[in-house]
């Protein structure tokens, strides 16, 4: 893991990110609040879906829903506890809870609530949280860097990292059509869109190529498969050829096609993920191949196990290795 | 199939008061959930009497008395909704579930034994008449907040029941559940608090200051009663109250307790959250149990 510091100081200035910061890059194609329209579209055919939030609505893009529907919104308050337990009951009186907080609170606050309340019971609750893994500047309190590890051992939880806003768009009606709890990782505000331009569909369950090459097999999930495509494209300039298979379901993870593509042709196989190295989509992947007697070469790129600095995600991100620069700068280094 | 529990009419079965016109007196049907739980304690051996002796009244007001459900037909939709928050409380719940003709009574013979619906912690998955799955504590509330938050958007009538204890009131998730009731003024959630002033290291009251409960739970903003759980007429007219009464607001009734109640040399035992019963203790607490009924010289 290259968790180094790194040498080249930022040519300019770069200030705290706030915590509504956007991950999107100067000039990059965004859309807005993707999560927020998409929820507010499909309640419209969805009568029993509500909102509910941890007084997180205008940070979670819950807002767009709250305005909507004014009568399907529940307020809690600074109380996770009670969020969650709240949404079971609603989801137990048949209505379909969206709730949103932050990565942290849910997963750290929350656990016992959700694990309990709603997946033992395998309740209808969509759990929809923002500032996964690296994606604030605010230091460990707001860092969720360690939510999948948290969440991949909950019985019955099904877990998505959607990668851009297109993705969260399509995964909203998707995770609805589900019946039981989902956990989604959520980029908010000004969210980057570009599968788009590659004719990516969602499909919950299903790992999807995205972009095929002949000497590195990218396995990556949300924030990080954006990176893997930036990544992939720095690299054809060395004539590197990067295939980057997005594994947007973390649970239940798409082994069959994780495995089929890791075995063929004798590709470096690297998992990339917004997320600690420990317990994430690294360790699900390695621990299937390993299972399959599919032994390529394997590494992972991801997140140290640390509690990670305050500051800007840019020099954050580049920092500790999920920058497109510092993952095609490890992927060179393992060739 | 669930026995029928004597006294029923097939009349008063559909309003959803399987009771109505019942001869059997709120008394007999505390006896009766006494009498199931200490038949389930015989067969595993274990189980926490000391807590269901002390709940039975209070049970029996709500099955038999307050609350509106069909035996037949646990997912009905016109139920009140009972949250047994406190999940090592399910001896005491089944045993009443058992008397309501929710449960056969044939199942007390398979109280805690693998596969059965009865396990010692209650889990909603298990057993009919569950409505949640309790045992982590502190979780009560705030199901009851989101079940009364659904029956409104349903434009329902029911009421939703949550049975919690004061040792659970050291549970901070208690307290946000207690505020969210307050705000969105549930007026179809009754709370009951279990003090029996006892939990797993000791009497409550030292373990963490509880009082003054009443004004506690008045200052958060609930409708708030206080009553001697185990005073069968206090129990009903406090829930009668609890119902009808007017205010845009949750209600919580405190129910002071008597750990083992009805069976004196139990009572007398050194309380315990975990009440230690030999195994030949068990057919002679019964029989105290059937004396004291009959002799009509209970409380």
């Amino acid at each position: 893991m290259s968790g180094a510091p790194n040498a080249e100081a930022p040519k300019q200035r770069l200030t705290t990110s706030a915590m509504i910061a956007s991950i999107a890059a100067p000039g990059q194609r965004t859309a807005s609040a993707p999560f927020g329209h998409a929820l507010v579209a499909l309640a419209k055919s969805h009568p029993g879906i509500v909102g509910l939030t941890a007084d997180l609505a205008k940070y979670t893009d819950l807002h767009i829903f709250a305005q909507a529907y004014p009568d399907r919104f529940y307020q809690m308050g600074m109380a996770e506890q009670l969020l969650m337990s709240a949404a079971a009951g609603l989801a137990r009186e048949g209505a379909m809870p969206f709730v949103t907080t932050y990565a942290v609170f849910a997963s750290r606050r929350a656990y016992d609530f959700i694990c309990m309340a709603i997946a033992e019971e395998r309740l209808n609750v969509k759990i929809v949280c923002a500032l996964p893994g690296l994606t604030s500047g605010y230091g460990p309190s707001h860092q969720a860097t360690e939510d999948i590890a948290i969440f991949r051992g909950m019985p019955n939880l099904t877990i998505i990292d959607p990668a851009d806003a297109l993705e969260i768009e399509q995964a909203v009606p998707a995770i609805a059509a589900h019946d039981g709890p989902v956990y989604m990782r959520l980029l908010r505000g000004q969210v980057p869109l570009l599968l788009d331009a590659y004719g990516y569909r969602f499909e919950l369950g299903k790992a999807k190529t995205i972009r095929t090459g002949n000497d590195v097999l990218v396995i990556s999930t949300g924030l990080a498969t954006m990176r893997a495509l930036q990544a992939a494209e720095i690299l054809e300039r060395d004539s590197i050829g990067v295939e980057v298979l997005h594994a947007a379901t973390i649970k239940p993870l798409d082994l069959d096609t994780i495995i089929a593509a890791a075995g063929k042709g004798g590709r470096l196989v690297v998992v990339a993920e917004n997320h600690t190295i420990i317990g994430g989509l690294g360790e699900a992947v390695a621990a299937g191949l390993l299972r399959a007697g599919v032994a390529p070469k394997f590494r992972q790129i991801g997140l140290p196990d640390a509690f990670l600095a305050a500051g800007a995600l840019p020099t954050l991100h580049d920092r500790y290795g999920i920058s497109a620069e510092a993952i095609a700068r490890q992927i060179k280094g393992w060739l | 199939m669930a026995s029928t529990p004597p006294g029923k009419t097939a009349a008063a079965r559909d309003d959803g008061f399987p009771h109505t016109g019942s001869n059997v007196s709120l008394r007999e049907r505390a006896y009766r959930i006494r009498r199931h739980a200490l038949r389930m304690g015989e067969v595993q051996g274990q189980g926490y009497i000391a807590q269901a002796l002390g709940i039975a009244d209070v049970l029996a007001v709500c099955y038999f008395h307050a609350m509106r459900y069909r035996p037949d037909d646990t997912r009905w939709e016109g139920r009140d909704r009972f949250l047994l928050s406190i999940g090592h409380y399910a001896i005491a719940l089944y045993a009443a579930l058992i008397e309501a003709g929710i449960l056969p009574e044939s199942e007390i013979e398979t109280y805690g034994a693998d596969a059965s619906r009865l396990p010692m912690s209650g889990m909603a998955g298990y057993t009919p008449g569950m409505e949640m799955t309790g045992g982590s504590l502190g979780h009560g509330v705030g199901i009851a907040v989101g079940v009364a938050l659904g029956l409104k958007r349903k434009k329902s009538d029911s009421f939703v029941y949550t049975l919690f204890s004061d040792g659970e009131l050291n549970e901070g998730s208690i307290w946000e559940g207690v505020m969210g009731a307050a705000h969105w003024r549930l007026d179809n959630l009754i709370g009951i608090v279990d003090v029996n002033d006892q939990q797993a290291d000791g009497p409550s009251a030292a373990i963490s200051s509880r009082e003054p409960l009443h004004e506690r739970f008045r200052a958060f903003g609930w409708h708030t009663q206080r009553v001697d759980g185990n005073d069968i007429d206090a129990v009903a007219t406090a829930l009668d109250a609890a119902r009808a009464v007017r205010v845009a607001a949750p209600r919580i009734v405190i129910c002071d307790t008597r750990m083992a109640k009805g069976v004196p040399f139990l009572e007398a035992r050194e309380r315990n959250h975990f009440l230690r019963v030999e195994a030949g203790e068990w057919q002679r607490a019964i029989s105290l149990l059937d004396e004291t009924f009959s002799g009509g010289a209970v409380s």
